[in-house]
């Protein structure tokens, strides 16, 4: 979108939303959104029908955030929780069909790249861990092996929480869910291990406990998918409902599985390291 | 002191020939261009046919009797007529990436067979609620189980309910100028559907046939993505939320009207693009001797085998109608009543066990001819289609 396709004519201004007029006097537009901006800025999601105390609700916030070119980036999502919030967003979000993510993101990249030579259009592929690491994992493997040039960040809930709680290729071993009544039989899958082996540029896990982490991990993961290739972030976002966290306790419980098996880890290749490199050198000059 | 002139050697690449191709109108490509006759198999038909036809990306995943067409593709892009192309995962990924690709505003291109085609079906099924103006080629194939490659069109059966339009293609003249006219329809404003043009594999894409072709050196316009029924998921839009509210969001009476509305919808921009078909297509059916009282309703390399039957009757003294369906959606209600509003007899061939092509003449012929309509005949699984067969149908008393 260009800036100027922001703007309406002055005329009209007066009649607008009041929600248009503080996205084009206070959105997130042309610059990059930090974490100390927050309240004092136009976030592209307000409203959404997610639950009281919703962790992954504050990481697609604190997500949205951190894209560097929010008017040039498309999302795509699968069925699950986070497309309640990630409809609601000012950013065009592709809702298909169950699993398809990243091979559309696959097509759309790269027709992206044909009608815009000139402009980098960021595509990113939010979704759940039953969306990418179980119906979605072909697709989600062979974008990776294939070097397609987009991000793909995992909302990581440990479970199918919009199903109604049933365990997920990512449920922790021995947890009882609905569709695992005696404990889930096997190991999480190792989403980390396997996007190393395929390739992936840059790979992160974090949790939210750390709002300015978030951002800067997003802005890497995507300026990494424009310029090197695919990137993959796994954020632990847990159900409150289907794991039963009291809703003041939910960033106890992030805290907690940070320490204990969710620290913050960062894989990259010497490539994306070295690009990553380069910004920072450019942004200090600048 | 010595000075040496340095005289740099200029290169001007040489234009590629897909460089050279200048676009003309679709009515130019489809009437007024000269053709010249070629003797070529069904897959090479189809190559030709793409190279003409401006596509951005191609993506498919081999599968017999498909394979042969979409290498070709892969060897135009190669030459530099198409931007991207690549092999993908399987159908459910090439469908889906298929779909991301159109929405991202180019011209797309796939092609599939049998188990491919029910493979890709939920994607498939989801591309006419999407709006996406993608042009399929379906080989037709056995349907698996016992696993076998043979002809055998049972898969259009399952293509017919998606809201998608849908040729079947006789011979190699149709597959040529079906593919080309298919990205026209497709794209049109008040169409903005799926196009898929299907083809009885090996009967066509492996066998050698004539077909007469435009120039190699024109090709269509290309898609101009923003005279489309829906918005591009480009981000050239003000920040509107595009994707807002899907029915899934919610359980109300809104969100029921809202899905069946967009059905309807669907629908009817299928019933807008005859008029495209009749301008371009010469109509959804072709009818050979009309005043005859025994008729024929056929598609595909069914109507081959017909005219054989046709001709051999006619030696008998025995006059035949043929009417030839080329487009299945949407279907030649209307058409095919006026057709066969005297006929006495209506027999219709099929490559399949279920005779969809039965069902729908019935169903458009209810109430309105009063002729018998015969149950086949069919075969299939790769069995051939004798014209002594179609003969014993209609000479039967």
């Amino acid at each position: 979108m260009s800036l100027q396709t922001l703007n309406v004519a002055p005329g009209f201004m007066p009649y607008m939303p009041i929600a248009y007029k503080d996205l084009v006097e206070k959105g997130p537009y042309g610059r990059q959104i930090k974490a100390s901006d927050i309240g004092n800025f136009k976030e592209v999601l307000e409203e959404h029908p997610m639950c009281s105390g919703c962790a992954m609700t504050l990481f697609i916030r604190l997500a949205l955030m951190g894209l560097p070119t929010p008017e040039h980036t498309v999302i795509l999502g699968t069925a699950g929780c986070g497309r309640l919030a990630l409809t609601q967003a000012s950013i065009p979000f592709i809702y298909g069909n169950y699993c398809d993510t990243n091979a559309v993101a696959s097509g759309l990249k790269r027709g992206l790249e044909i009608r815009y030579p000139d402009q980098k259009k960021d595509v990113v592929v939010m979704a759940g861990d039953g969306g990418l690491a179980d119906i979605g994992f072909a697709q989600v493997m062979h974008s990776w092996f294939r070097k397609e040039k987009f991000t793909t960040v995992m909302l990581d809930n440990e479970v199918y929480g919009n199903t109604g709680g049933q365990d997920s290729g990512m449920t922790p071993k021995g947890t009882i869910l609905k569709m695992s009544p005696k404990g889930k039989k096997f190991e999480k899958t190792d989403m980390m291990g396997l996007a190393k082996t395929a390739g992936v540029a840059y790979i992160a896990r974090l949790t939210a406990t750390k709002p300015s982490r978030v951002l800067n991990t997003i802005r890497k993961a995507v300026m990494v998918a424009r310029e090197v290739g695919p990137s993959f972030v796994q954020a632990y976002t847990s159900c409150n409902i289907e794991y039963a966290i009291p809703t003041p306790k939910v960033m106890i419980d992030a805290r907690e599985v940070e320490a204990d098996r969710y620290g913050f880890e960062e894989i990259m290749t010497d490539e994306a390291r070295a690009y990553l490199d380069h910004i920072k050198r450019e942004e200090k000059k600048a | 002191m010595t000075t040496k002139t340095v005289q740099a050697e200029l290169k001007v690449k040489e234009p590629t020939k897909a460089e050279l191709q200048r676009v003309v109108t679709p009515e130019h490509m489809f009437f007024e261009a000269p053709r010249t006759k070629s003797f070529l198999t069904g897959s090479e038909v189809a190559r030709e046919a793409v190279r003409r036809s401006n596509v951005d990306i191609a993506i498919a995943y081999p599968i017999t009797p498909q394979s042969e067409t979409m290498q070709q593709v892969g060897y135009l892009y190669a030459e530099g007529y198409l931007k991207d192309y690549y092999r993908g995962e399987e159908e459910y990924g090439v469908m889906s990436a298929i779909a991301g690709a159109s929405r991202s505003g180019v011209r797309t291109l796939t092609a599939t067979s049998g188990p491919g085609l029910m493979r890709g079906m939920e994607v498939i099924a989801s591309w006419p609620g999407g709006r996406m103006p993608v042009v399929m080629l379906i080989m037709c194939r056995v349907v698996n189980a016992p696993l076998s490659i043979q002809p055998d069109n049972i898969e259009l059966a399952y293509y017919m309910n998606t809201g998608g339009i849908l040729f079947h293609a006789e011979n190699h003249q149709d597959y040529f100028d079906f593919i080309l006219k298919a990205f026209v329809i497709a794209e049109k404003c008040d169409v903005t559907l799926p196009v898929a043009v299907a083809v009885d594999g090996f009967f066509v894409t492996h066998a050698k046939g004539w077909v007469e072709m435009t120039p190699e050196d024109i090709k269509l316009p290309p898609r101009d993505c923003y005279h489309e029924a829906v918005p591009m998921m480009d981000n050239e839009n003000p920040p509107a939320r595009i994707a807002r509210d899907a029915p899934v969001q919610k359980s109300n009476f809104i969100s029921y009207h809202m899905h069946a509305s967009w059905q309807q919808e669907v629908w009817a921009a299928q019933e807008r693009s005859r008029r495209y078909i009749d301008r371009y297509m010469d109509g959804l059916i072709e009818v050979v001797n009309p005043d005859a009282e025994v008729f024929i309703v056929a598609s595909g390399s069914a109507c081959s085998q017909s005219r054989e039957a046709l001709r051999q009757s006619e030696e008998l003294g025995i006059k035949i109608g043929l009417v030839k369906v080329r487009s299945l959606r949407p279907f030649p209600t209307r058409e095919l009543r006026e057709a066969l509003r005297n006929a006495k007899r209506i027999v219709i061939p099929e490559y399949n066990y279920v005779g969809w092509l039965n069902r729908e003449v019935r169903t458009a012929l209810y109430g309105h001819v009063n002729a018998e309509i015969m149950d086949g005949p069919r075969v299939f699984g790769g069995v051939s289609m004798p014209t002594e067969l179609i003969m014993e149908w209609l000479h039967q008393s």
